[in-house]
C-alpha cells in the first residue's frame, strides 16, 4: 500500500517535471509572438500590404515591394529546389543501398547543418561575382540550396513509411518498378511530401543572411529576377538597424507579417496531411 | 483428377536468399481448374516456393533460383520472358489485405487492367463489375465504388484484393495465407470463393491451417525444411499419408 503511494507520488513529480519542460519549450515562441503582436500590430493596416515605403521621417507607407519580392524569390527557389529535393528523396528511398544514395544522404545531413550564411557566400561567389551584379535569382539559388537537403531527407523518410506489402501488391499486378513508385508509393505518401516541402519553404522564407549577399534588397517594386529585389527579412534587417523610431516600428510590423506567412504555411502543411494518409485497418 | 491438363509445374526448383537455401529441389505439377494447397510448419519454404512461381522471389534482395518453372510448358525464367507480363498471367493475393489507400474501390480493381493495353471506359466498368461479382463483393460495394477502399472491413478488403487479382484474367492465382489476418466469417467467405474461382482459374494456396487445406483443396503438398515431402490427393494425404513426417505434422505432433 505504502509503496503504491510512493510510486504515485514519484509519477506525479515526474509528470510535473515534463509539464514544466513543455512550458519552457513553448514559452519562447509565445513570448516572440506576444512581443511582435504588441509592438507591430498597431502599425498593421491595409496600406501596409498595398503601399510602397515612404522616405524616412514621413509616416504611412507599406512593404508591398518586400511581400512581392519574398513571394518571387521563394517561389523561384521552390521551382529549383523542390524537384531536385523530391527527386533525390525518391531515389534514396528506392535505391537505399546504392553508393549514390549513401553519398546523397551524407551530403544532405552535412548541408542541413551548414550555416545559411555560408550558402549565401557560395551563391555570391558563384553567381553575383561572375555576373558582376546582385540579383534576386542568386538569392533564389541560395534558398534552393538550403531547401534541397531538407526536402530530400523528409521525402525519403516519408516514402520509407509506406508498407512494403503495398509495393509488392503493385509489383504482383505486373506493375513496372517506376510505375509502382509513382502511382502507388509516391501517391500514397504525397501529403507527407507536401508537408515536408511546405515546412522547408517556411524555413527558408525567413532566411536573411543568404539574401544579404545576393538579392541585396531594394526600395522599389521589381519583378525582374535579374535585378536586386526586396524581401521581408531584408526589410526587417534594414529597418531594425536604422536610426529612426518609425523604422523600428515598421521593422516590428514587417517581422509580424513574416511570422504570419510562416505560420500560414505551417498550418497549411498540417491541413494537407490531415485525414489523408491512413494505414489499413 | 490425373487426367486434367497441367497448367503450371516446377522442375527441380530451388530458391535461395544469398547463400541460404529456402526451397530445395522441388518438382511438382499443378493441374488446371483445381485448388492446390501447400502446407507445412513456419519456415518450411512454402511461401518462397509460391513467390518463385511468379518471379516475386527475385525482387527480394539476394533472391535467386535454380531449376525451371513451366507455365503452359514455357519456362518463365527463360531469357526474353518479361516478368511483368508473367505476373499478369500468374496473379497473387497476400497474407494482409493490401488495397491501395489513395484509390477508390473501382480504381483498386481497375489497377491491374490499366497496365496492359488501353480499354474503352464501358469495357473497363464491365470488367470491374465482373471481377467484383467473381470475388462476391459486388452487392456490398456497388453503391460506393467511388469511395475509399480502406473504409472496407478486413474481410472485404481481402475480397477486394481477390477482385483486383482476377480482373486481368490471369491463368493461375497464388494465395499466400489469404485468411491469416481475417476473422472466421471473412475466412469462410474466402474459402467459399475458392470453389467458384477454380471453375476459371488454377489456384495454389499456402496455408498454415490444415483444416482449411482439407476443406478447400483437391491436392495437398507437404513441405518440410525447404523440401517437398509428400504430395497427392487431399483426402488421401490426410487419411493415409505415405510418409511418417506428414502423419506427424497432420496429427499435430509438431509444427
Amino acid at each position: 500500500m505504502n509503496r503504491a503511494a510512493a510510486r504515485r507520488r514519484r509519477s506525479h513529480f515526474m509528470v510535473g517535471l515534463m509539464g514544466l519542460a513543455v512550458v519552457l519549450a513553448v514559452l519562447p515562441l509565445l513570448l516572440i509572438l506576444g512581443t511582435l503582436v504588441a509592438k507591430g500590430a498597431s502599425s498593421l493596416n491595409l496600406a501596409f500590404f498595398t503601399k510602397m515605403p515612404v522616405p524616412a521621417g514621413e509616416t504611412g507607407g507599406g512593404v508591398m515591394h518586400a511581400i512581392v519580392g519574398t513571394l518571387m524569390i521563394v517561389g523561384t527557389a521552390c521551382l529549383i529546389g523542390l524537384p531536385l529535393g523530391i527527386g533525390g528523396g525518391i531515389y534514396c528511398a528506392e535505391y537505399p543501398g546504392s553508393k549514390l544514395a549513401t553519398v546523397t544522404r551524407f551530403v544532405s545531413d552535412v548541408l542541413n547543418g551548414t550555416p545559411s550564411i555560408v550558402v549565401g557566400v557560395f551563391a555570391w561567389t558563384w553567381i553575383v561575382a561572375t555576373q558582376k551584379h546582385f540579383s534576386a535569382f542568386a538569392g533564389s539559388v541560395a534558398l534552393a540550396i538550403l531547401m534541397v537537403p531538407m526536402v530530400t531527407r523528409t521525402t525519403e523518410e516519408m516514402i520509407k513509411l509506406v508498407p512494403h506489402s503495398l509495393r509488392e501488391a503493385a509489383l504482383a499486378l505486373g506493375y513496372s518498378r517506376w510505375r509502382t513508385s509513382l502511382t502507388v508509393v509516391v501517391r500514397t505518401t504525397l501529403p507527407g511530401i507536401v508537408t515536408g516541402s511546405l515546412l522547408a519553404v517556411a524555413r527558408v522564407a525567413g532566411e536573411t543572411a543568404p539574401l544579404l549577399f545576393t538579392a541585396l534588397g531594394s526600395q522599389y517594386l521589381s519583378f525582374d529576377l535579374d535585378q536586386p529585389m526586396a524581401a521581408l527579412p531584408l526589410v526587417v534587417f534594414t529597418y531594425a538597424t536604422g536610426p529612426y523610431e518609425e523604422w523600428h516600428q515598421l521593422a516590428w510590423a514587417t517581422a509580424l507579417v513574416l511570422i504570419l506567412v510562416v505560420l500560414v504555411l505551417s498550418v497549411a502543411a498540417r491541413l494537407a496531411t490531415r485525414g489523408k494518409f491512413r494505414q489499413n485497418g | 483428377m490425373a487426367d486434367a491438363a497441367v497448367r503450371i509445374a516446377t522442375e527441380r526448383l530451388s530458391a535461395m536468399y544469398g547463400k541460404s537455401t529456402a526451397v530445395k529441389d522441388v518438382t511438382l505439377s499443378f493441374a488446371a481448374n483445381r485448388v492446390h494447397a501447400l502446407i507445412g510448419p513456419s519456415g518450411c519454404g512454402k511461401s518462397t516456393f509460391l513467390r518463385a512461381m511468379n518471379r516475386m522471389h527475385e525482387l527480394t534482395p539476394g533472391g535467386w533460383i535454380t531449376g525451371r518453372v513451366l507455365l503452359d510448358g514455357q519456362d518463365v525464367y527463360a531469357p526474353g520472358v518479361n516478368p511483368m507480363q508473367l505476373r499478369r498471367r500468374v496473379g497473387m493475393v497476400f497474407q494482409k489485405p493490401t488495397p491501395f489507400p489513395t484509390m477508390s474501390i473501382f480504381d483498386n480493381v481497375a489497377a491491374g487492367l490499366r497496365v496492359g493495353q488501353r480499354r474503352p471506359k464501358a469495357e473497363l466498368a464491365e470488367t470491374v463489375e465482373q471481377a467484383l461479382r467473381g470475388a462476391a463483393l459486388w452487392d456490398e460495394v456497388k453503391d460506393r465504388l467511388a469511395t475509399s477502399a480502406v473504409a472496407l472491413s478486413g474481410g472485404q478488403q481481402q475480397r477486394l484484393c481477390v477482385a483486383r487479382t482476377i480482373a486481368p484474367q490471369p491463368e493461375v492465382i497464388l494465395l499466400d495465407e489469404p485468411t491469416a489476418s481475417l476473422d472466421p466469417q471473412g475466412t469462410q467467405r474466402i474459402e467459399e470463393l475458392l470453389f467458384t474461382l477454380k471453375q476459371t482459374f488454377t489456384i495454389i494456396i499456402v496455408t498454415h491451417n490444415m483444416q482449411q487445406a482439407a476443406r478447400v483443396s483437391d491436392t495437398t503438398t507437404f513441405f518440410y525444411l525447404g523440401g517437398m515431402v509428400e504430395t497427392g490427393a487431399t483426402r488421401q494425404l490426410f487419411t493415409s499419408p505415405a510418409r511418417e513426417e506428414t502423419e506427424a505434422y497432420i496429427t499435430g505432433r509438431f509444427g
